[in-house]
């Protein structure tokens, strides 16, 4: 079967997988939203699965994709129990901020 | 558009466009397991999640004060100066030539990552499930003590 490599460089894969986990690393940066900040996490875990399918594709090994199905189940897992302490946080302070949530800082 | 929108259900929203897109990525690179585990996983249960926890804590108002011009700047310089270290980095690289002629079984299909999952590994995907089920507990834990 013909794949998407044979017509498009792998360097442009690699650049647009270091654009989207840039970008997820500014959002990480300046906002102050606790859930978008687990969003742009998100965003940066997908670029790096798009990475890892690309060369698991280019080298022909299935290695690569069954990580990014581990990848994806401990993006689950790990989205789960955010949210959850997110939500208990919550109710506790009555918000997401994180500026307010500096008491573990000291 | 997930970063600066200013609404947090119009970032979900544009993250599940996002999660699309790079499920189109994934249909041609030949990986259609993956493809249906993405839009199942990501665009339905994660995004779902998400959008459940927003609606749950109510903050759809434009509650969030913004961070200072000088912070943001310093972000986005850094993110800027991150892609700009990345970019480099692989173009130095040489690029290899792997791709044969095109005959080749794909890898993504469901036969072929069934049996690199299920032989070579084994082990790591039953720890998943266990890792999996600890999250359970641990969620369900947290849920139920803010009850009490």
């Amino acid at each position: 079967m013909n794949s998407m490599l044979q017509y498009v460089p792998v360097e442009y894969y690699l650049i647009l997988a270091t654009a989207l986990f840039c970008i997820g690393v500014m959002g990480v940066l300046f906002r102050r939203n606790a859930i978008i900040i687990f969003m742009c996490i998100e965003l940066m875990l997908n670029a790096v699965n798009l990475l890892l399918t690309m060369f698991s594709t280019l080298h022909h090994d299935a290695g690569g994709q069954v990580m990014v199905f581990f990848i994806m189940a401990v993006a689950a897992a790990e989205v789960a129990v955010g949210l959850a302490i997110l939500v208990m946080i919550y109710n506790n302070i009555k918000s997401v901020d994180i500026n307010e949530l500096s008491k573990l800082k000291w | 558009m997930v970063v600066v929108s200013r609404k947090p259900v119009h970032s979900v929203l544009y993250l599940i466009f996002c999660f699309f897109t790079i499920g189109g990525h994934y249909i041609l690179l030949n990986a259609q397991f993956l493809f249906a585990v993405h839009i199942i996983v990501y665009a339905g249960a994660i995004m779902v999640l998400f959008l459940f926890a927003l609606m749950f804590i109510n903050m759809n108002q434009e509650a969030e004060p913004h961070k200072s011009t000088l912070l943001k700047v310093a972000a986005v310089i850094s993110g800027g100066l991150l892609l700009l270290v990345l970019v480099s980095v692989t173009k130095g690289a040489e690029s290899v030539s792997l791709i044969t002629s095109g005959n080749e079984e794909a890898v993504g299909t469901v036969k072929n990552l069934g049996k690199a999952l299920y032989g070579q590994y084994l082990l790591p995907f039953e720890l998943t499930s266990v890792l999996l089920l600890a999250a359970m507990v641990g969620a369900v834990m947290l849920g139920k003590k803010q009850i009490s």
